[in-house]
């Protein structure tokens, strides 16, 4: 069997010519590496959108105005919608969340969009997990909110992490009794947290002011039967966490112009990368022209010149992808303290490289491929 | 002047290769170009020949169809006993990567590779282990003289040892037909004489066959039959065991 020792031939003729082989390489590591981070900005900026029904853990079901297409898409309900779902059979509790956009007036007399978050004043359930100064008892005394640590830089940038600060929404009195950990929003504005009856207060007046009554079904009985039966029984829209987040992310990808500006840098990435990778490689055949000729000329068959090329460019994807892929996780490992940078790469961001990748070499070794096998091994015998 | 006659001289036993009544022709219509116009040749076993005339008379092309690499148009093409006008084409690939080396006028070394890399590349070709290729690649460059340059690269080699390097990849297969195609024309007269002569000291042997194109009449005396070619035809061949080749001088090279 000829092919292993021929493939080590081509991958010394291959990686002997230093400057092509490092141009070919770059063309695919500046593929991967554009079509790794973007995707993976991309990716960060869907986990931004559905951050706040990550963040509230516990009740399993989310149930809302039937119109409501994502979580920051509110159309309020009446309250008393929240005692009609308790009433729903399946249902172990229920409670009230608000979720609205207010301006806070600061001490100096600065506005601010914050985003305002009211949690059941009995439970608190809905409250944050990453309380990091103050308690959460602290929120049932008057006036009490929490805030997002990135929301605080935001307001008081450079100022230490300090209780007791003072400002206003809607001309009602706010005391910062807690400093969380937040998982960032897709509107970025900083996020407070206190009780429901406080946050009607802080909210400008409205009829109705219910954004949604967190449900959880009772032990044993699908959740998703229970979201069919309120949504029987009630007319209101009721999601699992889950449907909740993928409806929302669905959301951004079809009615908004976020995929197709990623997809256009992305694209971007892949055709460039393949038309470096796929120029400098043909060059670098032409420039072997004659080699590959001598090669057939001693008896190397079609077949093997074949595998030669494509185990040159399978080379060169292998170790592109990896410098491509390495440096966007690089990147995100390097930005990850940057609040405003999202960057999230999961499994199938890689994959999705991965595949360009193998889309690029094999439009790159195309022509090649052609050149190689059309060679007439009389070649060698013209000057 | 006396003239060899290529077809009735020897027996099939006798030849390596048997050209018979071969044309090759390129392109059509009005940009038809016959480059060969019925050659017979016979290059018996354990003889150099080497194959002279003009640029533009056949000389590369018949070497091409004879060595495998190139089909013929018409006529009868039989090497070491094979048809090779009957072969398929990876037949044709088997047959030159067992019976065939090659020798060219710009070497087509891979500059990627180490000089005994190199030169064995026809055995990898042939499926051997790397080592062992490598092992017996060495033995044959030892006695070309790069015993000391083994793991040079190419590029660090003069033309002559590069040379040199061609010939040992061309004969560390040992195949039966050896095909030079000027291999002193980028070689000064020294390096000329001493690849001719070891070409003609390794590769001649009773049941092996050399063939050389080549222009360079200061090597014609290394030949135990000159060919000359003019306008796609043999013009005459001339047996140098018998008679002088250098002395007049040939017609047409």
């Amino acid at each position: 069997m000829e092919s292993p020792h021929m493939i080590w031939i081509a991958w010394k003729m291959l990686i002997g010519n230093r400057v092509k082989y490092l141009g070919i390489v770059f063309g695919v590591v500046f593929a991967a590496l554009l079509i790794a981070q973007q995707s993976s900005i991309f990716c960060g900026i869907m986990l931004l959108t559905i951050g706040q029904i990550r963040d509230v853990e516990g009740p399993g079901i989310w149930v809302m105005d039937r119109n409501v297409e994502f979580i920051d898409d509110i159309k309020p309900m009446s309250d008393t919608d929240l005692f009609r779902v308790k009433g729903v059979k399946g249902v172990d509790w229920a409670v009230a969340f608000y979720k609205g956009l207010v301006r806070a007036r600061m001490e100096k007399g600065d506005f601010h969009q914050v985003i305002l978050l009211g949690i059941d004043d009995a439970t608190l359930i809905g409250a944050p997990e990453g309380l990091f100064m103050g308690t959460l008892s602290d929120l049932r005394t008057p006036e009490a909110v929490i805030m997002d640590d990135a929301g605080y830089a935001r307001i008081w940038p450079g100022e230490p992490f300090v209780l007791g600060k003072v400002f206003e929404m809607n001309d009602h009195r706010a005391v910062l009794v807690g400093i969380t950990k937040a998982s960032r929003t897709f509107q970025s504005f900083p996020i407070i947290y206190t009780r429901y009856s406080q946050a009607v207060l802080f909210a400008p007046s409205e009829r109705k002011v219910l954004s949604f009554v967190l449900v959880n079904p009772k032990p044993g009985i699908p959740a998703e039967d229970v979201c069919r039966t309120i949504t029987t029984q009630t007319g209101l829209q009721a999601l699992t966490r889950d449907q909740f987040m993928k409806k929302t992310i669905r959301h951004f990808l079809m009615k908004t112009g976020i995929p197709v500006n990623f997809g256009i840098t992305v694209m971007l990435g892949f055709l460039v990368g393949t038309a470096i990778a796929g120029q400098t490689f043909y060059l670098f055949t032409i420039e072997n022209i004659k080699q590959f000729g001598a090669l057939k000329a001693m008896g190397t068959s079609n077949r093997t010149i074949l595998l030669m090329v494509l185990s040159q460019a399978v080379q060169v994807g292998i170790v592109g992808y990896g410098v491509g892929v390495g440096l966007a996780a690089l990147f995100g490992w390097g930005t990850r303290g940057l609040t405003k940078l999202a960057f999230f790469m999961p499994w199938q961001v890689l994959v999705l490289t991965a595949v360009a990748v193998f889309l690029i070499i094999l439009l790159a070794s195309l022509l090649s491929i052609r050149k190689v096998l059309v060679v007439d091994p009389a070649i060698v015998f013209r000057g | 002047m006396t003239l060899f006659d290529p077809v009735d001289a020897l027996s099939e036993i006798d030849v390596a290769v048997r050209v018979r009544g071969v044309t090759k022709e390129f392109g059509s219509g009005d940009w038809l170009t016959k480059a060969l116009r019925g050659v017979d040749l016979d290059v018996p076993y354990g003889a150099l020949l080497m194959l002279v005339g003009p640029s533009g008379c056949g000389k590369t092309t018949l070497v091409s169809i004879v060595a495998g690499t190139l089909q013929a148009t018409e006529g009868e093409v039989i090497v070491l006993g094979k048809d090779l006008a009957a072969m398929k084409s990876s037949q044709k690939v088997r047959f030159r990567r067992d019976n065939v080396g090659f020798v060219f006028q710009s070497y087509n070394l891979l500059p990627a590779l180490t000089v005994v890399e190199n030169a064995a590349v026809p055995l990898i070709i042939a499926g051997w282990r790397r080592s062992h290729a490598i092992e017996a690649a060495s033995e044959i460059l030892d006695q070309l003289g790069l015993g000391n340059r083994m793991t040079s690269l190419i590029t660090e080699l003069s033309g002559g040892q590069q040379q040199r390097v061609a010939i040992a990849r061309a004969l560390v297969h040992e195949p039966r037909l050896l095909v030079c195609d000027e291999p002193t024309s980028s070689l000064d007269a020294e390096n000329g004489r001493i690849t001719l002569e070891l070409i003609s000291k390794i590769a001649v042997q009773p049941d092996r066959a050399v063939i050389v194109v080549t222009h360079d009449s200061r090597v014609y005396d290394f030949a135990d039959q000159i060919a000359s070619m003019e306008d796609g035809q043999i013009k005459s061949v001339r047996d140098c065991r018998t008679n002088a080749c250098k002395n007049p001088p040939l017609e047409n090279s």
